[in-house]
């Protein structure tokens, strides 16, 4: 009855967990609190070399009567969770000390959220889809209104708990509508199950899959269901807000993609025409709205509604080479975008909140580096050539075009133009205004080590392409 | 011998009032209340479904709902006793230190 | 478990709950119809245990019975999880019993954060 339960294919996931378990008491008997840090660091490197290993040994498979994958598409997703985690850890070692955040909470919550994230980009079946979303987003609940002091910070974790709470109830209902249909929560039997109904059948599933596409829409954040974003970005911390716009976004993708790809394949057509208004008008929404933010959290926040709106146009054609594309788009996005947010960090000093743009200016005599790195970052997140942003975008509307999309890729460029604006406005302010106050501004040596591999990212991955690319269609065929 | 349409009506109709009630309602708490009724709604359907289907899978899924909504319970609850502490009040249109 | 199940095994069940609400609003009509009413100020007074009302009715709680409730919602519904493997422990063997014990250590370790942060502590 029970299959002897391969414990290996588990083992990245129960590694993140077990080490968050280890930060959470080590926090309660250790005097230094920034050593469950590197702890959680270790568990999250330990735990790629585990999912790397495997793969590369062919270890590739599932478990609990084929409810969890490991395998190439998950793989990639969970490349991306490891950088944002790490990187997430880096940037926060010095800002949560001057938040005044208690770390073995922050930390562990970090890592449950992350091993979250995995069993989503693992799931092969709606109950541990759901399980995962709930341990990523409940994790993340918290950690958005980790700084309780702080009334901005409460804010943002109340709009967030109460949005992905009802974002979630719309998931279980798709879920329901699709068991009751197909009698299965497998993703792969529902396919099956899906190819045996016909035209007529189909047709009612697609009320589930509007369902579904709701969920993903607030958990993505695209328009009309982006409202939370912009206000639970700019009042959780910025570390937290680093890690709510890379990895969970990912992840949001990663499960849409298996859910619109392997379950309701059969139904592309149908989903393709929903997605794509969503798509032109988040793009539309983020990039417009952004123009008017004078707080970079916000902005951000705008900037990453309408990067979630490019991301999408990577569902339309419906194809894998289509597909590949997004994901490589994700993984250039997080890199960038984490790079950005590690300077928005650093802003943030003793007394000093550092969020608003005029914050920004005379950065460029202040600290020419870090000026310049917050440069290429903007730049890459306008997809200026060479760039990696660049790239992806290239790639998505490549895609996009090759199917036929060609007005509304027309209008993404356009958006992609205006959006140029509120980028270079942050380039304006840093080098062509003078400093309001002479203030000093020091880089820890953590935060050098993330703003070096980000921005070296973000020029190689433009120059060499193909690379990541080729990586991406590689693990969708594993 | 109740049909299965019944059940999903019911769980519709709950969820609708869910909904109706999360977007209308103004106390924190009452908008909780809601959201707990969607899930709950949805709960009925999966019993519903799996006593239909003959399969167990929907009532081992109503099982992690049930937990999953505690845990989402004791985590909002949490969040709103913080909130309360620092601005004393449950009107949901009182919260709007962040806009633009 | 049959695919026409009827439930008329709750037919005693639903008689006896309809019994019991019609000798409840009845004693309570015959009570207004029969009684003879003749109100004054201390007979309206808010009964609490023959003395004068001291304070206010709407008594605030203090914050703490609100952490001690949240724990034990988080831990009792958890409890739901002991329930199908107890009933199935023997089909389920010792993986099942390995499983069980990771989820109740997981458990466990909440446990000791909370009473370590002193959330259990009643001061």
């Amino acid at each position: 009855m029970f299959e002897t339960i391969n414990m290996k294919i588990l083992l990245p996931e129960l590694i993140l967990i077990c080490t968050g378990l280890a930060v959470i008491l080590l926090d309660l008997v250790l005097r230094k609190k920034e050593t469950v840090a590197f702890i959680g660091v270790a568990g999250a490197l330990l735990s790629a070399y585990y999912n790397f290993s495997l793969m590369s040994l062919g270890w590739s498979g599932a478990v609990f009567q084929n409810m969890f994958v490991l395998d190439g598409y998950s793989s990639f997703f969970k490349l991306i969770f490891y950088i944002s985690l790490i990187i997430t850890i880096f940037i926060s070692l010095n800002y949560i000390k001057t938040e005044r955040v208690s770390s073995g909470e922050y930390y562990s919550l970090l890592l449950f959220s992350a091993s979250g994230m995995m069993i989503m980009a693992g799931a092969a079946d709606f109950m541990v889809l759901y399980l995962g979303i709930e341990l990523m987003s409940l994790s993340l609940y918290i950690l958005a209104g980790i700084m309780r002091e702080r009334r901005t910070s409460n804010e943002a974790a109340i709009k967030y708990f109460f949005l992905g709470a009802f974002s979630s109830a719309f998931l279980l209902f798709g879920i329901s509508l699709t068991y009751g249909l197909t009698g299965t929560t497998s993703i792969i039997e529902v396919a099956e199950a899906l190819n045996r109904l016909g035209p007529a059948g189909r047709n009612i599933t697609l009320i589930a899959v509007i369902f579904f596409v709701t969920a993903f829409g607030f958990k993505v954040a695209l328009v009309p269901f982006h409202m939370w974003a912009p206000d639970v970005y700019e009042g959780a911390p910025t570390s937290v807000t680093a890690f709510m716009s890379t990895g969970p976004k990912a992840a949001a993708f990663a499960v849409m993609g298996r859910v619109l790809f392997y379950a309701f394949g059969a139904l592309q057509l149908q989903w393709s025409a929903i997605i794509e208004p969503l798509s032109i008008v988040t793009i539309a929404v983020g990039s417009i709205l952004a123009l008017s933010q004078t707080n970079i959290k916000r902005m951000l926040a705008y900037s990453a509604i309408a990067h979630a709106g490019y991301a999408s146009i990577g569902f339309l054609p419906g194809t894998q080479e289509a597909f590949a594309a997004m994901i490589n788009y994700l993984m250039i996005y997080i890199i960038v975008n984490l790079g950005a947010f590690a300077v928005v960090v650093i802003m943030r000093r003793e007394g000093i909140m550092g969020e608003e743009l005029s914050d920004y200016s005379g950065l460029a005599k202040k600290n020419p580096l870090v000026a310049f790195l917050m440069l290429i970052f903007m730049f890459s997140l306008t997809g200026i050539p060479p760039l990696a942003g660049f790239i992806g975008k290239f790639y998505i509307f490549m895609g996009a075009v090759e199917a036929g999309y060609t007005k509304l890729v027309i209008a993404a460029v356009i958006f992609s133009a205006v959006s140029a604006f509120f980028y270079l406005r942050v380039v304006v302010y840093m080098y062509m205004k003078e400093a309001a106050e002479p203030s000093v501004l020091i880089v820890p040596h953590s935060v050098k080590l993330v703003l070096a591999f980000t921005s070296i990212m973000a020029i190689l991955l433009g120059i060499f392409p193909s690379v990541l690319l080729d990586f991406a269609r590689a693990s969708l065929l594993g | 011998m109740v049909p299965l349409s019944w059940y999903i009506v019911l769980s519709a109709v709950l969820f609708s009032i869910g909904v109706f009630g999360f977007l209308v309602r103004r106390n924190l708490i009452m908008i909780f209340l809601s959201m707990e009724l969607m899930l709950n709604s949805v709960n009925i359907s999966f019993v519903a479904f799996s006593h239909y289907l003959q399969s167990m899978t929907g009532q081992v899924m109503v099982f992690f709902v049930i937990t999953v909504a505690a845990a989402e319970a004791a985590i909002g609850l949490a969040i709103l006793i913080v909130f309360y502490k620092n601005n004393p009040t449950l009107n949901s249109d009182e919260i709007n230190l962040l806009k633009g | 478990m049959s695919g026409n199940y009827i439930p008329s095994h709750y037919l005693p069940v639903i008689s006896i709950l309809a019994f019991s609400v019609l000798v409840g609003l009845g004693a309570l009509i015959a009570g207004l119809l029969v009684r003879p009413r003749r109100p004054y100020e201390q007979k309206l007074a808010p009964y609490e245990s023959g003395n004068l009302p001291v304070g206010e009715p709407r008594y605030r709680f203090s914050v703490k019975f609100y952490i001690v409730a949240m724990l034990f919602v988080v831990f009792d519904v958890e409890a739901v999880f002991l329930y199908p493997w107890a009933v199935a422990y023997d089909r389920l063997g010792l993986f099942g019993f390995v499983e069980m014990m990771i989820f109740i250590v997981i458990l466990l370790v909440g446990y000791v954060y909370a009473w370590k942060k002193g959330a259990l502590t009643w001061e």
